[in-house]
């Protein structure tokens, strides 16, 4: 049997198909949408397993609002009942814990599958032309994300919640001239309140579904565009490609299960390790926990936002243009808008990184450096490193982070690389490279040939 | 034609990010890189070998049992249980009727009846443990200021959970010298500031076990610590043994799949 090429995908104008698909093709070619976008879309055939973070991504989120929308038929968005509520769910509602715990630790597994997805782009050159739209529609569903993750931890009313939404929507005071009244907007009052947990409770419910529209919108110019590949050469011939369906179905779902078994080791095994002990005891607006920590995966953020301990101005003078707590601000806005103009900022014509000798240890810098911020802001603000304050390496860290999209990107690496020869055909390089490995199977196992064909 | 289920080159990339994140984990797990926490301070907790620990373990219900005897006869005087209801304590083994019994002896303040009243009644099996004070300002009223804290979550809401628990009721120590304790705290090394308001709970003899086991404080102790993480995680046997189950079929269907997915990509050439 050769690989299925459909011969419907669509074809409707031409030969009218038959039965309940040709019926519905007729009103409504909803089939033959799903089949262009699931079943005969054409991909690169040398994907590697880093290209299964996309649509792992897309199943955590269907994971995420499912389980939410179960949650939230118990949960109550009370200061006085929040907290007795998720309780309540881990205790007398049938398979509650279970809900709860999938929908908690789903958050953190949401966010490593987009973490590794996103670095997966970067490495290749995926944001390059001709996906540079498609790489923002990313960037705002990244921080969409943030923004539903950071409301969705407030809701269980523990300490960390309470004080959590504390800090974070203070940060906004740091705005001039504004920034008190929209801190009160906000809150809806003069301090984190019931009205701030009624808000964010609706809020983190309509979100995901923001998520979902702005995803269509990433999948629909990734079918404009097509999948970048780990060569990043353009698709030139039919036989650089292969029908998504069976080939990236079944090494999607093949990756859906080990993503799973992992994600369950912690939903069953280690379900409040990712999470913070302080959490489970009832918000406490007279105790402020000893120190405020945020999930993992703000912890660079965290970093920097913390990491500006000084004003910016004219030395010597009392003359101050960005104040300590507004330069975190913008220093922790500014990492992620970077991503937006990342694009143009790049001008190297070689996408994959792959070929880029010089670009490689600066991405692989960059990587350590985002891991390095996470350590930074895991630790107490006063902590210490080799003897020094750790904030010093947070800042070197945040130094090089900025270099590297604001110099080592647009004006060092391509004046000092040389545009390497790439290879011309991506068919040619994966039969290639598979041509090897071939020939040692068959020499392993020669009847089985047969029967696969 | 044979099977390329290839990384196609991107196994660097790939032994970087696992590489990292199992450098990441490690680093948690032996509490390096653990975010700063309320326990920070305290000396860390020795790790004990429950019998609730492992990838199957369950509650030693006899221990329950006792635990719930020493909760009920020393902690219960200044420490609320809110949310466990006596209907839970059939999971240590108890029937309905001795559950029945036990909530018996309770007396449960409800209402208001059709006269507008709250009346005393005899507790039943639906009804939560009651707490100690009427509301947290007689509880602080009453102890010297310091608010005992509810133990239902207790093991979820500490760093070290069980362990800590069993190290910081077992740590009560003479403070070294030089080291001032104020009037009115005690020192004990697990405890994040060194001092804290809970008086030593526990003393030699201080229960009599209905099971005739010897009550040392290292005993009730570790009765007491099991039976408040069962009160914190009454699921923890339910979702280790489907835990169990639930991996066994991922692994079988990550194997399967692995296999359906060459098959298929035999095809490509």
């Amino acid at each position: 049997m050769s690989a299925p090429h459909s011969s419907h995908s669509g074809s409707h104008n031409a030969t009218p198909a038959k039965g309940f698909y040709g019926w519905m093709e007729a009103r409504l070619p909803a089939l033959s949408l799903f089949n262009k976008t699931l079943r005969d879309f054409p991909e690169p055939k040398n994907l590697s397993y880093l290209w299964n973070f996309g649509s792992l991504a897309g199943i955590v989120l269907v994971i995420m609002i499912l389980s939410g929308i179960v949650l939230a038929t118990q949960y109550t968005p009370h200061v006085d009942m929040a907290f007795d509520s998720v309780e309540r769910i881990m205790r007398d509602v049938n398979y509650g814990w279970l809900i709860r715990y999938i929908h908690a630790n789903g958050a953190s597994f949401f966010f490593l599958v987009v973490f590794i997805h996103m670095f997966r782009g970067l490495y290749y050159g995926s944001y390059k032309k001709p996906r540079e739209l498609l790489w923002i529609l990313g960037v705002i569903i990244f921080l969409l994300m943030m923004a539903t993750a950071f409301m969705g931890y407030v809701l269980p009313w523990g300490q960390m919640s309470f004080w959590g939404a504390t800090v974070i929507t203070n940060l906004f005071s740091a705005i001039p001239l504004v920034g008190e009244g929209i801190v009160q907007w906000l809150w809806g009052g003069f301090a984190v309140g019931n009205p701030t947990l009624n808000r964010f409770f609706a809020l983190h419910y309509l979100f995901p579904f923001v998520i979902v529209g702005v995803v269509i919108f990433h999948i629909w110019a990734l079918h404009v565009v097509g999948s970048n590949n780990p060569l990043g050469i353009d698709v030139r011939e039919e036989r650089d490609q292969i029908p998504f369906h069976p080939y990236y179905t079944f090494k999607d779902l093949f990756g859906l299960s080990v993503f799973l078994f992992f994600f369950a080791l912690f939903v069953f095994y280690a379900p409040n390790y990712l999470g913070h002990p302080d959490n489970y005891i009832p918000a406490d607006p007279l105790v402020t926990p000893a120190h405020i920590v945020p999930e993992w995966y703000f912890l660079p953020f965290y970093a920097m936002l913390r990491a500006i301990t000084f004003d910016i101005g004219i030395p010597f003078t009392d003359i101050v243009f960005v104040e300590a707590k507004l330069g975190g601000v913008l220093v922790m806005f500014g990492a992620i808008g970077v991503l937006f103009i990342l694009p143009w900022l790049d001008r190297s014509p070689v996408r994959s990184g792959r070929f880029r000798p010089l670009f490689k240890p600066c991405y692989w810098l960059f990587f350590v450096c985002c891991v390095f911020l996470g350590y930074v802001g895991a630790k107490p603000a006063d902590a210490t490193l080799l003897g020094l304050p750790l904030q010093w390496f947070g800042l070197l860290g945040i130094v090089y982070y900025f270099a590297y999209f604001l110099v080592l990107l647009p004006f060092v690496l391509p004046k000092l690389e040389k545009v390497p020869e790439l290879p011309v055909s991506i068919a040619d390089a994966y039969s290639e490279k598979s041509s090897g490995k071939q020939k040692a199977a068959k020499e392993q196992n020669p009847t089985e040939e047969g029967q696969a064909e | 034609m044979k099977p390329q289920i290839r990384m196609a080159g991107g196994y660097g990339f790939a032994l970087v990010v696992v590489a990292t994140l199992v450098v990441v984990a490690t680093l948690a797990v032996a509490g390096t890189i653990r975010p700063a926490t309320a326990a920070e301070g305290g000396k860390a907790p020795p790790k004990q070998d429950w019998s609730f620990n492992g990838a199957l373990g369950t509650y030693d219900k006899a221990a329950l049992q006792r635990g719930l005897q020493v909760y009920r006869e020393v902690c219960s005087a200044c420490h609320s249980l809110k949310r466990v209801a006596f209907r839970n304590l059939e999971a240590l083994g108890y029937s309905p009727e001795q559950v029945k019994s036990l909530s018996a002896e309770y007396e449960i303040t409800d209402g208001p009846n059709d006269e507008g009243d709250f009346f005393e009644r005899v507790g039943l099996p639906s009804d939560r443990f009651p707490a100690p004070f009427a509301n947290d300002n007689a509880a602080r009223a009453a102890n010297n200021g310091a608010l005992p804290p509810d133990l239902s979550l207790i093991t979820k809401a500490r760093a070290g959970g069980a362990d800590y628990l069993h190290a910081l009721l077992t740590g009560y120590r003479e403070a070294p010298a030089g080291h001032e304790v104020p009037d009115g705290l005690y020192y004990n090394e697990y405890y994040a500031s060194q001092q804290l308001a809970m008086a030593p709970p526990l003393t030699e003899g201080q229960v009599e076990y209905a099971d005739g086991t010897p009550s040392s404080v290292e005993q009730m102790s570790s009765d007491v610590t099991q039976f408040l993480a069962w009160a914190a995680e009454p699921e923890l046997e339910a979702r280790k043994q489907m835990g169990f189950k639930v991996l066994l079929f991922l692994f079988v269907l990550s194997v399967v799949m692995f296999f359906a997915t060459r098959r298929v990509w035999s095809r490509v050439e």
